[in-house]
């Protein structure tokens, strides 16, 4: 590992290439594509929450005049249940079709049960109007209880539990059950001075972007389709299409648009394929973009969540023994992120005896989507508090008895694998060390910390170098920019190649024009896509240094690399002056372009863990919470532009903070969300946030180059807790159940 | 129904438009008009990617009927940067990293210049209470108030 002080481009602040784009407006995102001769998509929702499809009538859409074409769930082919759609989400390719459009019944308010496409919106919207569906309205099951409990209605009526200790006898809501753990949890609480049990929920939420989705899909009459779509995964949005829509993956091109947010909730498929099918109906483009209430009502959401924690330890605050027993809402389908909730809940300690158990259980809500460390900020907001009422209860600084029992390298994670260098204790050394953490607080204000922790993913990714004739170069790769990764790229290129980062420019291609790419999520891009940049710079270098060995008729290891020029090794004798890219690219021109590629699977992703440090003033008259200081601290293993990872870790802790303390989905008796738009939706406004300090820890992470390990979604697990353990410091009363509303904190005040 | 024929000023050009009575200014600017700065995020004035300057007055273009501007002058995202040069509150967005996706970025940039016009030196709360309308799901707004911040700084020197 080289050493930061050596970097010239690595751990510096340029503006991003993409910049100036995006603050003048010329940026192109999901909604920004027009075609000449595009009809306008439109979704009809169904308005139960759940119900038999016993009919759909198209007929009276189609005899509208200007509408061209109108589906339903019989136009799209059955698909085959082949497992697992890979990706962050869970489920199976039949669910995910079955998602974009219901078939039999429809699980939740806002399913797709018929689309049309007009030439204009107001006939499209005329079009829904003239559908008529015939439902045999059935009750819906909206919360964990109503769903686990034995007369529930049947949400889908062959389902039967996977990984019950005894096979499954009869269908029910529960999807399946998963247990993991080491050691012997009942003689580790036997053993423990201290043994506390609580139970912590959190509800639904969503990710909350500030585009809905949007695509415009063109099919030709030959069968191939294009499709501009704002998404995080454009490959991914291929081969979802070619499986829902019965076609090729070949036949396809997806065209990444710039992306306004996703956060998780862009790694799959709703518009694509509907756009597809209309389009190939209609003989032209389609263009089809959500409301905001489509968005709340019908994408996303992140798992509602119920954890129960058990947890014994000496007096000394040694941990002797963790269980947890999680249950999570998937949705309609299968698919909660539950096995991360298992592996997560616990990783931050070291302790001998440990058993996750946790349940995928189905509701009438749409399908979660992947949210930003999908499942971890459910596990330890449970986990996290839990420590801290540890804390508590044997009076033992909350910073000292995670420093006592917090997991090390060469530890064993409870998932199993040994801990490479890791930055959990260095970030609660942070922690403690930071003058925020002396702060003296006043009458009613409170202090809470927790720990965040995410695998991060590696995976596969390709990219291309080429040089220009003037000595500029391209850099080709298939990660939608979300958050700053054109100039990571560009500035672990510049690294490499020795040229100024104003000479590179950065392009994230469709899925025609970059190698396969998996997508813009799981905190992978800077790590896994990084890595084949520089490895893709590296194969520039070493082709460049082969012709100029060529030209100068000396071996090729007299050559090196320096400052972006080739020179003469050092003591080799070589009477040659330093070539620049556009020398060797003129000179060398008969040996064609210089362009550098790289296709890898990236492994050993670096797990980030983090340590927040909130405090928070309680209005005891009103019950709201007001957020008066924040300090996020994160292992980063090595900070390629460190302004965009401060943003990721502010992003994060403002998210988490509007999980922990107003987001929610709030729904009536009949399975209808009550406030599908942001105005009931609250989420956090610039006056309602303090400026977010952050400290960045680099324990570099020797898998990648330069030490990089995801950093994307470790900034949203720790909030949660941190912020519920302000509250109980600032109130001595300890809310388990989120969010901590006003009405919320009241009454729990009130019962106190 | 019939269509209106609008004249206005968009960016300090005449412009005329025909639209529907119940045409949106912000579906009119990204549709007919082809300037697609302005986002749509919500369409009922909740998260603030669609602010443009109305008679220098900051407006959510969801919720103005495009029939309204009849007469009036309207600067939209694409109207902020004079010729070549961005203007301070766009370089500073840049400077700071005050975006991470960008799609509500013209939106916060419109919105923080009509601020600026009104007043030069805003406290941190002020801007923080005049941006409360523009949502940002990525930065948690630290940075875009530091952009401000530097950017009101930079037009009183």
């Amino acid at each position: 590992m080289t050493d930061a002080a050596e970097f010239k481009y690595v751990g510096t602040r340029p503006v991003r290439p993409d910049g100036v784009d995006k603050v003048t407006g010329r940026a192109a995102f999901g909604a920004d594509f027009t075609l000449p001769g595009m009809l306008h998509g439109l979704v009809l929702r169904s308005p139960h929450a759940h119900a038999r499809i016993k009919s759909v009538d198209l007929s009276g859409a189609l005899e509208i005049e200007g509408v061209f074409a109108a589906v339903s769930g019989a136009d799209f082919p059955e698909v085959e249940d082949t497992g697992e759609m890979g990706g962050e989400g869970g489920g199976s390719i039949k669910d995910l079709s079955d998602n974009c459009m219901a078939r039999g019944k429809a699980l939740y308010h806002g399913h797709a049960v018929a689309a049309v496409a007009a030439n204009s919106l107001a006939k499209a919207r005329a079009a829904l109007a003239a559908i008529k569906v015939d439902y045999e309205v059935l009750a819906p099951v909206m919360d964990l209880d109503a769903a686990m409990a034995e007369d529930a209605p049947l949400i889908n009526e062959e389902l039967m539990t996977q990984g019950l200790a005894e096979p499954a006898t009869k269908p029910s809501n529960i999807a399946s059950r998963m247990v993991m753990g080491r050691g012997d949890v009942a003689k580790g609480f036997e053993g423990a001075d201290i043994v506390l049990e609580e139970t912590y929920y959190t509800p639904t939420v969503h990710q909350g972007y500030i585009e809905p989705h949007a695509c415009l899909a063109t099919v030709n009459e030959g069968g191939q389709a294009t499709i501009w779509c704002c998404t995080q995964g454009p490959f991914e949005v291929r081969s979802y299409s070619a499986a829902v829509c019965g076609m090729s993956i070949g036949s396809i091109r997806v065209i990444p648009s710039e992306i306004g947010g996703g956060f998780g909730g862009k790694t799959t498929v709703y518009l694509e394929p509907v756009a597809i099918m209309l389009s190939q109906k209609a003989g032209r483009p389609v263009k089809m973009i959500m409301s905001r209430e489509e968005v709340f009502r019908a994408t996303g959401p992140a798992s509602a969540a119920r954890s129960t924690i058990k947890i014994g330890a000496m007096r000394d605050g040694t941990i002797t023994a963790m269980s947890a027993r999680m249950h999570y809402e998937a949705g309609a389908y299968p698919g909660g992120p539950v096995p991360m909730g298992c592996m997560s809940v616990f990783a931050a300690y070291n302790v001998p005896n440990l058993a996750m158990e946790g349940f995928d259980v189905l509701v009438n809500k749409p399908k979660v989507a992947a949210y930003r460390a999908p499942g971890a900020p459910q596990a330890m907001f449970a986990s996290e508090s839990m420590i801290d009422e540890l804390a508590k209860a044997l009076d033992i600084d909350p910073i000292d008895l995670r420093l006592k029992n917090a997991a090390n390298e060469g530890d064993s994670a409870p998932y199993g694998p040994t801990w490479d260098a890791i930055g959990l204790k260095a970030c609660l050394e942070a922690a403690k060390a930071h003058p925020n953490y002396r702060l003296a607080l006043n009458e009613g204000q409170g202090r809470g910390l927790a720990v965040g922790f995410w695998f991060n993913i590696g995976f596969q990714s390709s990219a291309e170098v080429h040089v220009n004739e003037d000595g500029t170069v391209t850099v080709i790769e298939g990660n939608p920019d979300i958050g700053g990764s054109r100039a990571s790229m560009a500035i672990m290129a510049a690294e490499e190649l020795g040229i100024p980062y104003e000479n590179i420019r950065v392009q994230i291609a469709d899925t025609e024009n970059a190698g396969y790419t998996m997508v813009t999520g799981g905190s992978r891009t800077t790590f896994a896509t990084g890595m084949a940049v520089v490895e893709a710079a590296r194969d520039v270098i070493g082709q460049a240094k082969a012709r100029v060995a060529k030209l100068w008729q000396v071996d090729a290891e007299m050559v090196e690399w320096s400052d972006g020029h080739a020179v003469p090794k050092p003591g080799m004798n070589v009477d040659q002056k330093p070539m620049s890219f556009a020398e060797i690219a003129a000179k060398t021109a008969p040996s064609g372009p210089l362009l550098g590629k790289a296709s890898l699977n990236a492994r050993g992703a670096g797990p980030g863990f983090s340590v927040n440090v909130c405090d928070v003033e309680v209005d005891r008259r009103t019950g709201k919470v007001d957020v008066l200081r924040f300090t996020a601290i994160q292992d980063a293993g090595r900070a390629i532009h460190p302004s965009y990872v401060e943003g990721q870790l502010q992003g994060g802790a403002v998210q988490g903070i509007g999980w922990a303390l107003n987001e929610e989905y709030v729904y009536d008796a009949d399975g209808v969300q009550q406030n599908a738009g942001f105005l009931d939706y609250r989420v956090p406004v610039a006056s309602d946030m303090p400026m977010i300090d952050t400290v960045i820890i680099e324990v570099p992470n020797d898998a990648h180059p330069y030490g990089v390990r995801g950093v994307g979604e470790t900034p949203i697990v720790a909030p949660l807790a941190a912020t519920a353990n302000a509250v109980a410091n600032a109130t001595d009363v300890r809310i388990r159940d989120l969010p901590m509303s006003p009405p919320n904190v009241l009454a729990a005040l009130d019962a106190d | 129904m019939a269509k209106t024929h609008v004249s206005t000023r968009i960016n300090g050009q005449d412009a005329e438009f025909l639209c529907s009575p119940e045409q949106s200014l912000l579906e009119v600017l990204r549709d007919t008009l082809q300037l697609t700065g302005t986002k749509e995020g919500c369409s009922t004035g909740d998260c603030g990617a669609c602010s443009v300057l109305v008679d220098g007055t900051l407006v959510c273009s969801c919720l103005m009927f495009a029939a309204e501007a009849e007469g009036h002058e309207v600067t939209t995202i694409e109207g902020i940067a004079s010729g070549s040069d961005l203007h301070p509150l766009q370089q500073k967005f840049l400077d700071h990293a005050a975006l991470q996706c960008g799609v509500c970025t013209p939106g916060f940039i419109v919105a923080s210049k009509a601020l600026l016009d009104e007043d030069p030196d805003p406290s941190e709360e002020s801007i923080r209470y005049w941006l409360a309308g523009n949502l940002c799901r990525c930065t948690g707004y630290d940075k875009v108030v530091r952009a401000v911040q530097d950017a009101a700084a930079e037009l009183r020197s």
